[in-house]
């Protein structure tokens, strides 16, 4: 019915997550009519996003194509002797958000799940286990998800770490600032109780 | 037959998988329908009511409401966590197969089944706490495969009828059942089965939990049972299963 290129494109954006065929028409007509610069800069930005980019051959952590480390494996103002270890590299963003990390990172692509048949050894799990026999880290900050599957990673991972003589820490569970204790449920309230800290 | 606007379920959660911006489908298992899918609406943001309540593993139960496609959790509240099978990671491995089994050989036909509902709550508490599961895992196989109808036969060949004698026989999963030296012998597509590990297998199929647990099989019937289950689920599903490889691998 719609011309060609229309109906590919619609195809094309319908293929996103949370786009439907609706929304998909919408978007494809708003480009048609738009400015050509809207559709040229993001006909760009697609084209670039797969041949500019690349994985830090230290952290995993997406980076700029062409270069071997990304920007906070490279910098000196970084403590390499810490090192936070994340499922994808969002998280990582979630954490420099705060601005209160000065450590490096391990980006593991990916987290263990039994069920679905991922198993440790598709994640980078060796390159960071290589890492620190390397030398120079002490801490490693397991920031995997607190769900079944992130537990089961950071389970994995403890006493493989352990064996390499660094000190193995896993980010604190319990009550979100505004939360509601009657809504808790008993495994995180139960890691709330025994992690509770003194006030200072 | 329409579906009240609201109810209430209660459930194991098999799996979950990320929906949407920050919802979760679920896998369950009720009591009252059989296994079923829901969504969980932004379960995955921080301050979610109902996160905590709806890992897999954790038997919940649920308020359900009537959805355009699946049913909608309003609320959630925990019966059991079972903590220990998110803490030790063999313990994760062995109920993630208990539960990708059932997910396996079920299909969401909004039927009730409470001996199965009730033999999955009593599998997923025994690997809690039992310091070794594997009599715990291999007593639900053998009870899961009998109430979905996969019952093997293992008390007369399944192939002449004749009552299985003290001696190693073979074990066909096209016939379902064991088959005498003198059907099985040469026959493409059939496993030898020793007469202990039989002895097992048929001592699990007929007893309780408690009954089961006296029996004290040696580690190389145990690895034979294990084997022989394993090798009759995968023909039964046609396909391999995820966890028992994972298993594998967080072994070494």
């Amino acid at each position: 019915m719609l011309p060609e290129p229309i109906q590919n494109l619609i195809f094309a954006l319908e293929r996103l997550p949370g786009i439907g065929p609706k929304t998909a028409s919408r978007l494809a007509f708003y480009l048609l009519r738009a400015p050509e610069e809207i559709s040229g800069s993001l006909a760009e930005a697609l084209t670039d996003l797969k041949t500019k980019i690349a994985f830090c051959q230290e952290c995993f952590n997406i980076t700029v194509a062409g270069r071997e480390r990304c920007e906070i494996c490279e910098s000196g103002q970084r403590d390499g002797s810490v090192i936070c270890v994340v499922e994808e590299p969002l998280d990582i963003l979630s954490i420099e958000r705060i601005g209160a990390y000065q450590g490096k990172y391990h980006v593991l692509q990916g987290v263990i799940n039994p069920i679905e048949g991922i198993g440790p050894d598709d994640l980078k799990i060796r390159p960071l286990l290589e890492r620190i026999r390397r030398g120079g880290v002490l801490e490693v900050i397991l920031a995997t998800d607190p769900t079944m599957e992130g537990d089961a990673t950071a389970q994995y991972l403890h006493p493989r770490l352990k064996a390499l003589g660094v000190h193995v820490t896993r980010l604190a569970r319990g009550l979100p600032v505004g939360g509601d204790l009657e809504y808790a449920d008993q495994n995180t309230l139960l890691r709330a109780l025994s992690g509770r800290q003194e006030m200072g | 037959m329409t579906e009240p606007r609201s109810y209430r379920v209660e459930a194991v959660v098999l799996r979950h998988n990320d929906w949407g911006e920050a919802d979760r489908i679920l896998a369950l298992y009720t009591r009252e329908r059989g296994k079923l899918r829901v969504v969980a609406k932004g379960a995955r943001r921080i301050k979610s009511r109902k996160a905590g309540h709806i890992e897999p593993f954790t038997r919940v139960t649920l308020q359900l409401a009537r959805g355009r496609d699946l049913p909608i959790v309003t609320q959630a509240e925990t019966v059991d966590a079972y903590l220990p099978l998110r803490d030790e990671l063999a313990k994760t491995g062995q109920a993630a197969y208990v539960v990708e089994l059932l997910d396996r050989f079920t299909y969401e036909d909004a039927s009730e089944n409470h001996a199965i509902f009730r033999l999955l709550t009593e599998t997923l508490g025994r690997i809690t706490f039992e310091p070794d599961p594997w009599l715990a895992v291999r007593f639900y196989e053998v009870h899961l495969l009998g109430l979905l109808g996969f019952r093997p036969r293992l008390f007369e060949c399944a192939n002449c009828g004749e009552a299985v004698q003290a001696v190693a026989q073979f074990f066909s999963a096209l016939a379902g059942g064991v088959l005498c030296p003198k059907c099985g012998a040469g026959l493409p597509g059939v496993w030898p089965v020793s007469m202990e590990a039989l002895k097992f297998f048929r001592h699990f199929q007929r007893s309780d939990y408690a009954g089961a647990q006296r029996a004290r099989p040696a580690p190389e019937v145990r690895e034979e049972l294990e084997g022989l289950v394993q090798r009759y689920v995968t023909y039964l599903l046609e396909r391999e299963l995820n966890s028992p490889d994972f298993i594998k691998q967080i072994k070494r």
